[in-house]
């Protein structure tokens, strides 16, 4: 008997000491652990390299003068001033068609429409339209807007393919925003006697506006980028505009075809010779430039909003 | 005050009747979009091609002043295998990325982390294409000793790394919707975090993590302008991955701009579009088919 407890009080601290089985757990998890560190390293390193590397190649062209200033001489001098108008232009007007139809789908989706397969439709083709490629939404502006419509290669063409385009995330990122509004609040409203539109009107939206602004804000970087769309509803290789003046903000008119910041870069590097390197890089800096920005904007509002939430 | 109230109901009534219309307008463009493509598309089947030419001949001729050939299996090869190679390297990192970021790290490290991904995100396709074009064609035919470096290979990667993020976040959605009490009923049984990721969380989320590959997929077989730039212009079916390739989307954006309006040559790559259209909707459905089962539990 009292040989059996000394034996067992020799062997209770081995019970609880770590076994080659757990040894061999703890540094299988620490080595899986370094496995993944290491691939999300691989993920964002050459992110940070690039950058890097085209903001040093870009350098001798990023003054002031490169952004205010038209290409000229064949687009081998000069600056992009014209193409970066061209860009605001399709942003501004795109974002005005679709951010309407947008938000009220949102609402409709987050507000109005029941749990039944109507609704399931109109979320599949929701998910199906943010899927379709974007040169499809160029054959699209050709088919749709540019010949049936008969707006030509223009501005508005080009505005209403990206406008489509943008929907579907306006649509999810707006259901979002509404999402964030606490059911409690609507029932508040309602028990006041308010109807739907009202409850909306005064309670949801004054709530979610900033997370739908959010929303949108990101959707002016997704624009300003696209290139497809635009190759054959709107963009043009190259637009004589004046230099300076009023004319030089407002050069284009809905029914001109016009330049653009992302369509310029592609024509640099494929299509116009003695371009020198330094503009092809600088271009490519201020298209990612502006679009990083502005993500970063949207980012930033939405840590704010998250850490003033009243609720 | 009966005047005013009636008007409110009627302005009211209008508003409603708005955000309706607005709700089903996703319905309308989609099938639009169908229609209108397919409506250019049409024609270049009652005129002259053979569907069994278009979806079996290697030879993409459309220039040619004998014959004009349009066969896309060279196309479709190209498309394919860069597809393939981006989501060989895509879908392993983004899902291991995912894991990272939703089981391993916490707080301020996460949100950094997310934010850098989101950046990568945003990076326009063009941007994207004039990096192949610049920067990985010197550095393939460095390493490689390939005669161009515009081939699949400069495709692949710069598609894996346009894709490694809608994968990564995707995945990382199916990872937080499986509930904490899976992963304290493991930790209370004593497993350590990788045997959680691994015998837990991987089966739980497997619907999520498909579609996660799906999107990407989607993404990568619709992505145009960084191919156009980064794959090169030969239509042959690629040997190795040194070899340059066309893709599908890169045909129709290099193409169309030479066509004539309403030619064989422009019917025919409106006709690659309503294909594109149907590979991309079958891919995105078959996702959220997938995906059901988890959006289901969301809405509880």
């Amino acid at each position: 008997m009292a040989a059996s407890i000394s034996e067992r009080d020799e062997r209770s601290p081995a019970v609880f000491a770590t076994g080659p089985v757990e040894r061999r757990k703890a540094f299988v998890d620490r080595l899986v652990q370094v496995a993944l560190a290491v691939i999300v390293l691989l993920v964002v390193l050459p992110l940070v390299a690039i950058l890097a590397h085209l903001l040093i190649k870009a350098w001798p062209a990023l003054t002031w003068s490169f952004l205010v200033k038209n290409p000229t001489n064949y687009m081998t001098a000069g600056g992009v001033w014209s193409a970066l108008v061209g860009t605001i232009y399709l942003v501004l007007f795109s974002l005005a068609i679709a951010t309407p139809i947008g938000v009220l789908a949102g609402i409709y989706l987050h507000e109005y429409a029941g749990d039944n397969w109507a609704t399931r439709i109109v979320n599949l083709a929701v998910m199906s339209l943010a899927g379709v490629p974007s040169i499809v939404h160029a054959l699209f502006g050709v088919g749709a807007f540019v010949l049936f419509a008969h707006m030509g290669r223009s501005v508005l063409a080009a505005s209403c393919t990206l406008a489509v385009m943008t929907l579907p995330v306006l649509i999810t990122s707006t259901r979002e925003a509404l999402s964030a509004v606490p059911r409690t609040f609507r029932e508040a409203c309602w028990n006041m006697g308010a109807s739907r539109w009202q409850t909306i009107r005064t309670i949801v939206l004054p709530n979610s506006i900033s997370g739908i602004l959010t929303g949108i804000i990101l959707q002016v970087s997704r624009t300003a980028g696209e290139t497809a769309p635009i190759l054959f509803t709107g963009a043009v290789v190259f637009v004589a505009i004046p230099d300076t003046g009023l004319r030089s903000f407002f050069p284009y008119g809905i029914w001109d075809r016009c330049m653009a910041l992302s369509y310029h870069l592609f024509i640099l590097k494929t299509q116009v010779s003695g371009v020198p390197e330094s503009f092809e890089y600088g271009t490519a800096v201020v298209l990612f430039g502006l679009v990083l920005s502005v993500n970063l904007i949207s980012i930033a509002l939405r840590v704010y909003l998250r850490s003033r939430k009243k609720w | 005050m009966g005047a005013t109230r009636r008007s409110s109901r009627i302005s009211e009534d209008l508003i409603e009747w708005a955000i309706r219309l607005c709700g089903w307008s996703a319905i309308f463009f989609v099938f639009s979009i169908l229609f209108f493509v397919f409506r250019e598309a049409a024609p270049a089947f009652t005129s002259g091609l053979s569907l069994r030419e278009f979806f079996t001949s290697v030879n993409w001729r459309p220039d040619s002043t004998i014959k004009k050939q349009f066969g896309i299996v060279a196309l479709l090869a190209g498309t394919v295998s860069v597809t393939v190679l981006s989501m060989a390297i895509a879908v392993p990192s983004g899902l291991g990325a995912a894991i990272f970021v939703s089981e391993y790290c916490s707080g301020k490290v996460r949100e950094a982390l997310k934010i850098v991904i989101e950046l990568l995100a945003a990076i326009p396709s063009v941007v994207w294409g004039f990096i192949g074009a610049v920067v990985m064609n010197p550095i393939i035919t460095d390493i490689t000793g390939a005669p161009v470096g515009i081939n699949v290979l400069n495709g692949g990667l710069i598609l894996a790394l346009m894709s490694v993020p809608i994968i990564m976040s995707v995945g990382e959605d199916a990872f937080r919707a499986v509930p904490d009490t899976y992963r304290e009923a493991a930790v209370a049984l004593g497993a350590s975090r990788w045997q959680i990721v691994y015998k837990v969380l991987l089966p739980a989320a497997k619907s999520g993590l498909l579609a996660a590959v799906l999107l990407g997929v989607g993404r990568a077989v619709g992505e145009t302008m960084a191919v156009l730039m980064a794959t090169g212009h030969a239509v042959a079916i690629p040997h190795s991955v040194l070899d340059p390739a066309r893709t599908l989307t890169a045909t129709i954006a290099a193409e169309l701009g030479e066509t004539v309006e309403g030619g064989l040559h422009y019917r025919v790559l409106f006709a690659i579009g309503c294909l594109l259209m149907l590979i991309t909707l079958a891919v995105n459905l078959t996702a959220d088919l997938v995906v059901k089962g988890i959006r289901g539990r969301e809405h509880l």
